[in-house]
């Protein structure tokens, strides 16, 4: 194996970073320390650009500046005196204002949300599951739409606690526990997975892109 | 009023946003989006107010020399310096070759990733607790995880073509009929926690006790 160490100052950095969160799997050191507190301002100071470039500056910013009169844009001063008064909660004689904003998002997004989760999960959930127990000549789609109707079924009962789980509804919330263990054992796999994926890449990147190991 | 107004806002914003989806006229739809745009607003400023706040309380501990603050300096730094150059670039901070992006890539996206893939450690002995078969239960949670990583893994289709198949039935059939069960469940909390906000019954923000 030889070795051909990049001549990128990011791909460097990048790489010392790496080693340096790798850092903690030894104990809290630090060097972790240092890379924790910078990716918490990287990352703060991150989305902060993104959340002000992509949304209030193309819905606030941009045309209360350029197109006032035009287009009902006027009224965009609604939304700049609420995103203003905020930061009244830094004064604490007037910190009771930055509630006024929180409850216009407090009365917006619940509203948005109900209709978006009754149209995209309640309903749409139920009408997929809304299949043909029989399925003639195909033993194996019956099969499998008759476990995903009752494993619902099964499961919907479990989450009802109205009723004390005893009797035929105790037996039916039970299989409903089955069928969730099986969900969370399938979600555990793939939560696996994906963290070993991320660990095979940052390997890589380590021994390819920084070390040029892999090189032959 | 410092607690009446808030309600009586979020009552009037909510019933309005409800009744406006059903509601095909073009001035109501208009309004509909205009406050869907100025509550997007608003959630923006939050992210200005959070990192304002974490300036604060940060600037703080270092001026009393609390604790760490050495590091506490390492993140204002890294804030600052992100900001600056990312609204330094104003609209072509997303260009492929902008010094935005080389942070993004140098720093937020290697961390990130190591981060996560820290993970990786922690859950394998996570798994060493949670695969110790004691009930039927566990068994089936160990036999579901070990089906579906097996079945994700170019191993498991060597030992047999059926272990991918058997992976892919997993993930429509029961895993499906489970999530399904959790969504609808889902679905119906935040539709009837989503009602008690708009009415004044979960008012928890406004820094009472929610009663």
């Amino acid at each position: 194996m030889s070795f051909h160490p990049s001549h990128d100052i990011g791909v460097w950095i990048a790489a010392l970073l790496t080693l340096g969160i790798f850092s903690f799997l030894y104990k809290d050191n630090p060097v972790y320390k240092f890379c924790e507190h910078l990716f918490v301002g990287v990352s703060a100071g991150y989305y902060v650009v993104l959340t002000m470039m992509s949304s209030v500056y193309p819905n606030l910013i941009h045309p209360l500046f350029t197109s006032f009169a035009s287009d009902r844009h006027y009224l965009l001063i609604i939304p700049l005196v609420l995103g203003i008064m905020l930061f009244s909660r830094f004064f604490p004689r007037g910190d009771w204002l930055s509630r006024w904003p929180i409850a216009f998002v407090l009365g917006v997004y619940p509203a948005l949300r109900i209709t978006g989760f009754g149209q995209g999960d309640f309903v749409e959930q139920i009408h997929g599951t809304i299949l043909p127990l029989w399925v003639p000549g195909h033993l194996g789609t019956t099969i499998g739409n008759l476990l995903l109707v009752v494993g619902l079924l099964c499961t919907l009962i479990f989450f009802f606690f109205s009723k004390e789980h005893k009797g035929a509804m105790g037996g039916t919330a039970r299989l409903g526990i089955y069928f969730l263990m099986v969900s969370f054992g399938a979600s555990y796999g793939y939560t696996v997975m994906a963290r070993v994926s991320l660990l095979i890449g940052r390997v890589m990147f380590l021994l390819d892109d920084w070390l040029g190991a892999l090189r032959f | 009023m410092k607690r009446e107004i808030p309600i009586v806002i979020t009552l009037v914003a909510g019933l309005f946003m409800l009744i406006a989806f059903f509601v095909p006229h073009p001035q109501v739809r208009n309004l509909y989006e205009d406050m869907q745009n100025w509550a997007i607003v608003v959630v923006g400023c939050t992210y200005v107010l959070g990192v304002a706040n974490l300036l604060r309380i940060n600037l703080r501990q270092v001026s009393r020399r609390e604790r760490d603050w050495p590091f506490k300096l390492v993140l204002i730094a890294g804030l600052l310096v992100t900001m600056a150059v990312g609204f330094s670039e104003w609209t072509h901070y997303t260009d492929v070759d902008s010094r935005f992006q080389w942070i993004y890539g140098t720093f937020y996206s290697p961390m990130t990733a190591t981060m996560f893939s820290l993970l990786a450690f922690f859950i394998a002995s996570a798994a060493f607790r949670a695969f110790r078969i004691r009930s039927v239960e566990a068994m089936l949670l160990a036999i579901a995880a070990f089906i579906l990583m097996l079945g994700r893994v170019p191993l498991g289709a060597a030992i047999h073509p059926a272990i991918p198949a058997a992976a892919d039935w997993l993930m429509e059939i029961p895993q499906n009929a489970a999530k399904r069960g959790i969504l609808i469940g889902a679905a119906l909390g935040v539709m009837a926690t989503g009602i008690r906000v708009i009415l004044g019954l979960e008012k928890t923000y406004g820094g009472g006790d929610g009663a």
